[in-house]
Parts: C-alpha cells; sequence; structure tokens
C-alpha cells in the first residue's frame, strides 16, 4: 500500500510540474494563436505584395489619426507631423513622425503600437515601420521616422476613422545595445 | 519525503500530548481539526476586513481611512477569505471526513499532511506583515493584475511568495487526499460507492493539482517582471498586461470550482440524511461534478469580456459559460429530487444546506446573467460583480461549510450541539447575508463600481442597508463560536454513533468521538451498507 501511494504521488507531482511549465507555455501559445487568427488589436507585419492587391477603392475615405506617447521613464519627444490622414481603402500611404532624445545619453527606444477600434487593425497592414525594431538615438539626436501602410479594401464600411497609437518606452537591455551598437552610431555619427 | 501510510498497532489509541501533539501532530483527525480552527481564525481576521470596509462606506465621502488602506482592506479581505478561510475550512473537512469515510486508518501521507498545514500559518505571515512594510500591504486587487500590482512597495515580494506556499500547501494536500482515495479504500468500497463527499473531493483535488501551479507560475512572472528584466507583462519589452489575466483565470475559474465542489459535497451528504431518501441520482451527480470540473478550464475569458477580445472569443467563452450551468443545473435538480417526497426534519444542518440550494443558485443565476457577452459588458466591475460573487461564496460555501460543522460536530466531540443556538445562527444568518447582498444587485445595476471607497450620494440609501446586514451577519458568526466551544467542552447531550436517526455511511459505524486512528482493521463494505 505504501508503495502504491508512493506511484501515486509521484504522478501527481510531475502532473504539478507540468502544469507550472504549462502556465509558461501560455505566453507564446497565446501569441501563436494570436496570429493565426489575427486577433488581439495587433497590427501585423506585411509585404506591400501581399496586401497592395492593386485594387483601391477609390469612392471611399478613411480618416486615420496618429496618436503618440512617451512613457515617462524615456526623455525622448515624439511626435507625428500630421495628426490625421485621409486615405483610400487600398492605398499605400506614408506618415512621418520626428522623434527626438532629449537627454546627454544615448537611448535605445522601441515604439510599441496599437490600433482602434480592434476590428480595424485586422484591416490595417504596416509594410514598413519603425516600430519594428529598436530605435537608437544618440544624446540629442533628433531623426523622423516613417511608416508606410495599406487599409485593406474589405475594411468594414461602418468604420469610417480610425486611430494609430504608439507608445515609445525604453527597451529593456537599453544599456547593452548601446553598448553593442557603439560602432553603428559612431560609423553614422562621422557620415554626419 | 516519507510517507508512512501503515501505523504499528500497539500503539493504538496513543495520544501525544502537550504542545507536540499539534505541532508534530501526523493524525489525520488532529490535522483536520487545526485546518478547521485555522480557517474559523482567517474568518474572522477577514471579517474584521469586511466591516472596516462596510464602515468606510456607510455613508459617501471619505470618513475612516484613506484610500490605500481601503483598497489593501478589500484586496487582503478576498485573499484571506479564498486562500486562509475557505479553502482550509474544505481540507480540514477532507481530513478529518476522507479517512473515516473510506474505511482507512489515516491519510496515506501523514506527515506530508502536517507540513501542508504547518505552511499556512507561515505563508499568511508572510501576507499580513506586509500591513508593516514601506507602500504597505497588496491594495491592487486579489486579481494582482499588472502593471497595478508591480507599483507595490516592498510587499510585492511578501505577496507573491505567500502565494506560492499557499499553492504548495494546496497541491500537496491534494496529492495526499487522492493518494487516500486511490489506495486506502476499504474492500467492497468501489468508486461508485464512494460517498459524494469524497467523490467532490478527489474532483477538487485534481482541480487544485492543474490549476494552481498555473497560478504560481504567473506570480513568479509577476516577480521576474519586477526584479530581474523579463517583460512578460510589460509592453515596453514587447510583452502584454493582459496575458496576465488570461493566465489569472485559466486558474481563476476552476479555482471557484475549487471553493464550491466541497460545499456540493457536503450538502449531497446532509440532504439524504433528513429527507431520508437515497440520493437521487448518485452517478449523475458524480458525472456531473466531472464534467464542471472539466468545462471550468474552458471559461475563463468571461471575466474579460471587456478586454477587446474579437468577437469569436466572446461568442465561444459566452456558450461555454452557458454550458457550464447544464451540469450545474442537473446537480440542483438532483438534490430537489431528493427531498421529493422524503420524510424531510429541519435540524440546523439541513437548514443551512436547504440555504445553500437557494442561495447557491441565485449566485449562479446572476452568473448566467454575467455570461451574456453584451450584458456583462454593464455588469461588469460593478457591485452587481460583488453580488454574484458573494451568492455563490456565503450562502453557496460559507453556508456549506457551516452545515459540514453541525452535520458532523457531534461524531467529532461525541456530544450533540445546542440544537436552539444552531436555529439561531441559521436564521440570523440567512436574513442578515440576504439584507447585506441582495441590494448590491441594485446598486450595481444602478452603476456602482466595485472596489472604491467614495460613492455618488444616489447610493447612500442601500449602501446604509448593506452596512447593517454586513454588521449584522458578522456578529451572528459568533453564535458558531460559541456552539463549536460548548461542544469542545463535552457540554451537551451525548451523541449516539449514528448520530442522526437518517445518517448512512462508514463514519456513522464508528464510536462518537472516534477512536484516534479510524479503521485499523478494514470494515467490509457492501451494496447495503455503501453510503451513496
Ligand atoms: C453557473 C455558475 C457561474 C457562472 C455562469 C459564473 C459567471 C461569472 C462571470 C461571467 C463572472 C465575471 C463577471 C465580470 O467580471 O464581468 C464571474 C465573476 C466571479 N465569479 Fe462567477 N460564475 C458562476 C459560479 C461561480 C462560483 C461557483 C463562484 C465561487 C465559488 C464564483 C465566483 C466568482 C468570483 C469570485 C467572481 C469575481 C472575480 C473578480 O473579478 O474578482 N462564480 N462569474
Ligand atoms: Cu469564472
Amino acid at each position: 500500500m505504501a508503495e502504491a501511494t508512493t506511484r501515486t504521488a509521484q504522478k501527481l507531482f510531475v502532473f504539478a510540474i507540468a502544469m507550472f511549465g504549462f502556465g509558461y507555455a501560455m505566453v507564446p501559445l497565446y501569441d501563436v494563436l494570436c496570429d493565426i487568427t489575427g486577433l488581439n488589436g495587433k497590427t501585423g507585419e506585411t509585404t506591400i505584395a501581399a496586401v497592395a492587391s492593386g485594387y483601391v477603392d477609390k469612392d471611399r475615405l478613411v480618416t486615420v489619426q496618429f496618436d503618440t506617447n512617451v512613457n515617462t521613464a524615456l526623455p525622448w519627444n515624439f511626435k507625428a507631423i500630421e495628426y490625421t490622414m485621409k486615405v483610400h481603402p487600398g492605398e499605400i500611404s506614408e506618415a512621418v513622425f520626428v522623434v527626438e532624445n532629449k537627454s546627454d545619453k544615448d537611448i535605445v527606444g522601441q515604439a510599441v503600437p496599437s490600433v482602434a477600434p480592434s476590428q480595424a487593425s485586422l484591416y490595417f497592414n504596416k509594410t514598413e515601420c519603425f516600430c519594428f525594431t529598436n530605435q537608437t538615438l544618440v544624446a540629442g539626436e533628433r531623426k523622423e521616422m516613417i511608416v508606410r501602410f495599406v487599409v485593406g479594401a474589405e475594411l468594414p464600411e461602418k468604420i469610417k476613422t480610425m486611430t494609430l497609437s504608439y507608445t515609445f518606452f525604453e527597451a529593456p537591455d537599453s544599456e547593452d545595445v548601446v553598448f553593442s551598437n557603439k560602432s553603428t552610431v559612431e560609423a553614422i555619427d562621422a557620415k554626419g | 519525503m516519507s510517507y508512512g501510510a501503515v501505523h504499528d498497532d500497539e500503539h493504538h489509541d496513543h495520544k501525544p500530548t502537550g504542545i507536540g501533539r499539534w505541532l508534530f501532530s501526523t493524525n489525520h483527525k488532529d490535522i483536520g481539526t487545526m485546518y478547521l480552527v485555522f480557517a474559523l481564525t482567517m474568518f474572522f481576521i477577514g471579517g474584521a476586513m469586511a466591516m472596516v470596509i462596510r464602515l468606510e462606506l456607510f455613508q459617501p465621502g471619505m470618513q475612516y481611512v484613506d484610500p490605500q488602506f481601503f483598497n489593501s482592506m478589500t484586496t487582503v479581505h478576498a485573499l484571506v477569505m479564498i486562500f486562509g478561510a475557505v479553502m482550509p475550512a474544505g481540507v480540514g473537512l477532507a481530513n478529518w471526513m476522507i479517512p473515516m469515510m473510506v474505511g482507512a486508518p489515516d491519510m496515506a501521507m501523514p506527515r506530508m499532511n502536517n507540513m501542508s498545514f504547518w505552511i499556512l500559518p507561515f505563508a499568511f505571515t508572510l501576507l499580513l506583515s506586509t500591513f508593516f512594510m514601506q507602500g504597505g500591504a497588496p491594495a491592487g486587487g486579489w486579481t494582482m493584475y499588472p502593471p497595478l500590482v508591480l507599483q507595490l512597495g516592498d510587499g510585492l515580494p511578501f505577496l507573491i511568495f505567500a502565494v506560492h506556499f499557499l499553492g504548495l500547501s494546496s497541491i500537496m494536500g491534494a496529492i495526499n487526499i487522492i493518494a487516500t482515495v486511490f489506495n486506502m479504500r476499504a474492500p467492497g468500497m468501489t468508486f461508485m460507492r464512494l460517498p459524494l463527499f469524497v467523490w467532490t473531493w478527489i474532483i477538487t483535488a485534481f482541480l487544485l493539482i492543474a490549476a494552481m501551479p498555473v497560478l504560481a507560475g504567473g506570480v513568479t512572472m509577476l516577480l521576474t517582471d519586477r526584479f530581474f528584466g523579463t517583460a512578460f507583462f510589460d509592453a515596453a519589452g514587447g510583452g502584454d498586461p493582459v496575458m496576465f489575466q488570461h493566465v489569472f483565470w485559466f486558474f481563476g475559474h476552476p479555482e471557484v470550482y475549487i471553493l464550491v465542489l466541497p460545499s456540493f459535497g457536503i450538502i449531497s451528504q446532509i440532504i439524504p440524511t433528513f429527507s431520508r431518501k437515497p440520493l437521487f441520482g448518485y452517478a449523475s451527480m458524480v458525472y456531473a461534478t466531472a464534467s464542471i470540473a472539466f468545462l471550468s478550464f474552458f471559461v475563463w475569458a468571461h471575466h474579460m469580456f471587456t478586454v477587446g477580445m474579437p468577437l469569436a472569443g466572446e461568442l465561444f467563452f459566452m456558450y461555454a459559460t452557458m454550458a457550464i450551468a447544464v451540469p450545474t443545473g442537473v446537480k440542483v435538480f438532483n438534490w430537489t429530487a431528493t427531498m421529493w417526497k422524503g420524510s424531510m426534519t429541519f435540524e440546523t444542518p439541513m437548514l443551512f444546506s436547504i440555504g445553500v440550494l437557494f442561495m447557491f443558485t441565485l449566485g449562479g443565476f446572476t452568473g448566467l446573467m454575467m455570461g451574456i457577452t453584451p450584458v456583462d459588458f454593464q455588469y461588469h466591475d460593478t457591485y452587481f460583480i460583488v453580488a454574484h460573487f458573494h451568492y455563490v461564496l456565503v450562502p453557496g460555501i460559507v453556508f456549506g461549510i457551516v452545515a459540514g460543522v453541525y452535520y458532523w460536530l457531534p461524531k467529532w466531540t461525541g456530544v450533540m450541539y445546542d440544537e436552539t443556538l444552531g436555529k439561531w445562527h441559521f436564521w440570523t444568518s440567512t436574513i442578515s447575508v440576504n439584507v447585506l447582498f441582495f441590494p448590491m444587485h441594485f446598486l450595481g445595476l444602478a452603476g456602482m463600481p466595485r472596489r472604491i471607497p467614495d460613492y455618488n450620494t444616489q447610493f447612500t440609501d442601500w449602501n446604509q442597508i448593506v452596512s447593517v446586514g454586513g454588521i449584522a451577519f458578522g456578529l451572528s458568526q459568533l453564535i458558531l463560536v460559541w456552539v463549536v466551544i460548548k461542544c469542545a467542552r463535552g457540554q451537551g447531550e451525548k451523541a449516539t454513533d449514528q448520530v442522526w436517526e437518517g445518517a448512512h455511511g462508514l463514519e456513522f459505524t464508528l464510536p462518537s468521538p472516534p477512536p484516534f486512528h479510524s479503521f485499523t482493521t478494514p470494515p467490509e463494505v457492501t451494496e447495503a451498507t455503501a453510503h451513496s
């Protein structure tokens, strides 16, 4: 009886530990699920070829608003040149943003995008974006960045306005990145 | 770890004495008693916090406590009640009753049993010590959502480690229960002859082992996000705070069934006894309980309808939530059918069980309302939610535990409790609990948000009634303490072995009080003697 008990207990302990692992596995699993279904209000990274079917709906105009935020811990300025644009669904458009490092330190930032309303996020495709990678700004640097996007022609009729919002955060491993990127930064500096 | 399952017969009824009896106890009855006393203590600590909440909410405006402390009260009240009162009370009853009900001498792993109990006071010392720390006690809600919870001061690691220890304790307890039932049943005690209390506890134990580690994982992620530079829930590092809600509720919804299933088990023992009829639909009760447990893993996002899920997700979780109502309905039907044409009497345990039947069902109905996605947008985070979960938790679960205590107290102590006091306890509790929680529905529908220390003056009247109900309910519980102390002191009529005229089951074949080691020679169980 004691042996049977030990066996039962061992199996159950293994099960408990596996469930602890499953808790962690949920993090990537959810992302996979969202990728497959294209849900969660995250906007996808796509190529021009995949979205520019060539069809542009000239009869419709959709207002795209831009919203820019900076996390309080990051000493940057971040603005859009134009805060609203009117675009035709299916057409490739470009918006320009300006970001400036107000501090006397080199900092790596990361912009996190989000689209509202969430149904619109399914049809909002970015083909190029400063948010796809970390952005490094040396002390006092100011630069322009672009996002190129297509609003899918299948966008439901009822959606007339959508908002693309960005929040810049300091990339968590900022110091390391600055260090390893030093040569690149210097190269850029040398070019002026 | 050692599992000394079998006791040597020479030490038959030898009880260790003094403080050592409790500190080093490996006896299922002593440990059961400790769990129950601990649970009752935590019930009053959590209750005192609730009184602070109701005092502050007696009037609009800020009266007695500052908002941060108020939020700590709601947060720690919930953690203490769920992890300190309800769960340990369930484990305590399991410890006392399961070995007796399956015909075993003790739990399968007595030493582990001792550890799983003593972890609890330690974990709650960690949790409650945060009140004296820089930044105060947790105040971001018992659900611990980031980023808010990460703004807690020095208390955060204490909160997280307390949750880890609580999880560890309940997983150890659960393993012990499963090992006992699987390996130590008396000859003839087949699975389908197990009393329903044992069945609901096996299923609860599996839920615990599946769900608690996920919570442990989630809070570990909080810990590393705050101190070790990970970014599971931190948007700056590509994480997502909504992810925590998914992880939390994947644990959280099964958790509500962890809380309620033992109560279902208790009333499934009591209702047949006082209806003097076997339980209606025993097998369907077992299957319904198992289906509830299984489905509970697929409904978690009904707590998150408003986070901006896609329509397909909202619909899935809405239908899954509705589906749980089906097996729950089967159970309610069976309890009712058990009473149908029975020769019923209404002793205190029966009164509390009927209270569970009515008022849990009411809480289940509001649950169904909130499970309907479009209307939940109105109810979410209002007092309507507070009303819902207090109906299922207080008259649904606490009443069930109290019913169990009244039912088995004569068995434990050997003397009958004071029936007059018991009836007083039931009626004062039942009236006050409804005065306390029913008007919260109205407040919620009118738009009063939950977790706030101040409110619009339009809500004053109902809040005052609620606060009066709260204080009355709190005071009513003192009657229970009185009843228990009287029995523990042996004041009362001598109880027979069977205790109740209509009672069946192995525990009622033992003397009252039972010997220190329950069944040293396993009883023979037949279809006729098996309890259903
Ligand atoms: C038929 C059964 C049930 C259904 C359909 C149901 C449904 C729900 C739903 C949809 C919510 C979320 C509402 C919102 O936040 O907008 C909720 C909240 C809650 N339910 Fe239930 N429920 C049921 C049974 C239970 C049981 C048995 C318990 C406890 C033993 C329970 C405890 C809770 C708690 C504690 C919350 C609030 C969690 C929080 O936000 O802190 N429910 N329920
Ligand atoms: Cu739930």
